[in-house]
């Protein structure tokens, strides 16, 4: 749910990057994070285990410019990948206005994405949401992995209804900033439309 | 989607007043307004060494997870919840289950007139934020600036 501040003249939307657990949701915004101007983004918050895995989320305040005398902020937000935080998981979800689905490219994890998928929709229901009309951008990570499956079999599990989509490596940046700039245009475009 | 919060300069500046009056009258450090979302609505007092927005988001977070909480053993919700520090301490309360109000407060005061004052401005925010939303809600009222934008400006933003 955005807010839009009219005597702040500023648009704050939430972004959540799911998916399951170790498919590189947080990996994602730590190169985002580190490859944004300092003058752009606030601070990386991690709350995260003492083995660096998700344990409640990862928050990434983003500012992407002005449209028409508006600050746009983007407000990115990781969920714990892990199955026994669900809990966790449905709060983060509050209020969303756009997901991107982290993928797992490899062969091994493809029953935890689908699991996830599955998951992602049903705490949206919960929340009152239907994930055919939340903004969504997929995202096949880990590409380049020798045993990551097609393109085609990651799209017929978990893109069925067409989504953008891009193909990522998620360490070294490939597909990250392409998933974030198709993902911002889906939200804004739908406050457009909403509007 | 759920209602979209939507903030307008006369109730921007009323929320402002009574967010100003509190640090004030509570002697508090700081008083924070943020959405239950995690969006930063109102800041008053002495801001400048603290992250906000990261404020913003961790206080939504708490509060979400308290809530989480309350409704496993049975609560709705815990409309006020008490963190105390060594030196400083932090107190949040739920107002018109929207939004919550922190106040970051040291020891020269106390909790006893933190939640006394807070009892009485959050009662005031429950009223402007009741108001606010059927503003919102009104048909005709203020346009989004979002429905007169073009694709263009959308791509303009990420031309770098």
């Amino acid at each position: 749910m955005s807010f839009i501040n009219y005597s702040s003249r500023e648009i704050n939307c939430k972004i959540v990057y799911y998916g399951p657990g170790l498919c590189g949701k947080t990996t994602n915004l730590q190169y985002i994070y580190n490859k944004t101007n300092p003058e752009t983004k606030g601070k990386l918050i991690s709350l995260s285990t003492e083995t660096d895995r998700t344990l409640f989320f990862d928050f990434l305040p983003l500012s992407l410019g002005e449209i028409r005398g508006f600050k746009t902020r983007f407000h990115l937000y990781t969920v714990p990948g892990q199955v026994f935080y669900d809990a966790s998981r449905k709060l983060i979800l509050k209020g969303v206005d756009g997901v991107v689905f982290v993928a797992d490219s490899q062969v091994e994890r493809m029953e935890a994405n689908q699991e996830s998928y599955e998951n992602l929709k049903v705490n949206l229901a919960e929340q009152g949401y239907d994930l055919a009309k939340v903004p969504t951008v997929v995202q096949y990570n880990k590409r380049d992995l020798p045993n990551a499956v097609a393109v085609e079999e990651l799209r017929a599990l978990l893109n069925a209804r067409g989504s953008p989509e891009y193909q990522a490596v998620a360490p070294t940046g490939v597909g990250v900033f392409d998933t974030l700039k198709a993902v911002a245009k889906l939200v804004l475009t739908e406050l457009k439309k909403g509007g | 989607m759920g209602t979209q919060l939507v903030m307008y300069d006369e109730e921007y500046n009323r929320i402002n007043a009574v967010c100003d009056r509190l640090t004030k009258d509570a002697n508090a450090k700081v008083v924070f307004l943020v959405d239950k979302n995690g969006q930063l609505i109102s800041a008053s007092g002495q801001t400048q060494n603290i992250d906000t927005t990261s404020l913003a988001s961790l206080t939504a977070g708490n509060v979400a997870a308290m809530g989480g909480l309350a409704k496993l053993i049975g609560e709705n919700e815990f409309p006020n919840q008490i963190h105390e520090g060594a030196h400083e301490s932090l107190y949040m309360t739920i107002v018109g289950s929207r939004v919550v109000l922190v106040v970051i407060f040291e020891t020269s005061t106390s909790l006893g007139l933190v939640r006394l004052r807070v009892k009485k401005a959050s009662d005031e925010l429950a009223k402007i934020f009741e108001a606010l939303l059927k503003k919102t809600e009104t048909p005709g009222g203020l346009a989004s600036p979002f429905a007169e934008i073009s694709d263009d400006d959308i791509d303009n933003l990420f031309s770098e």
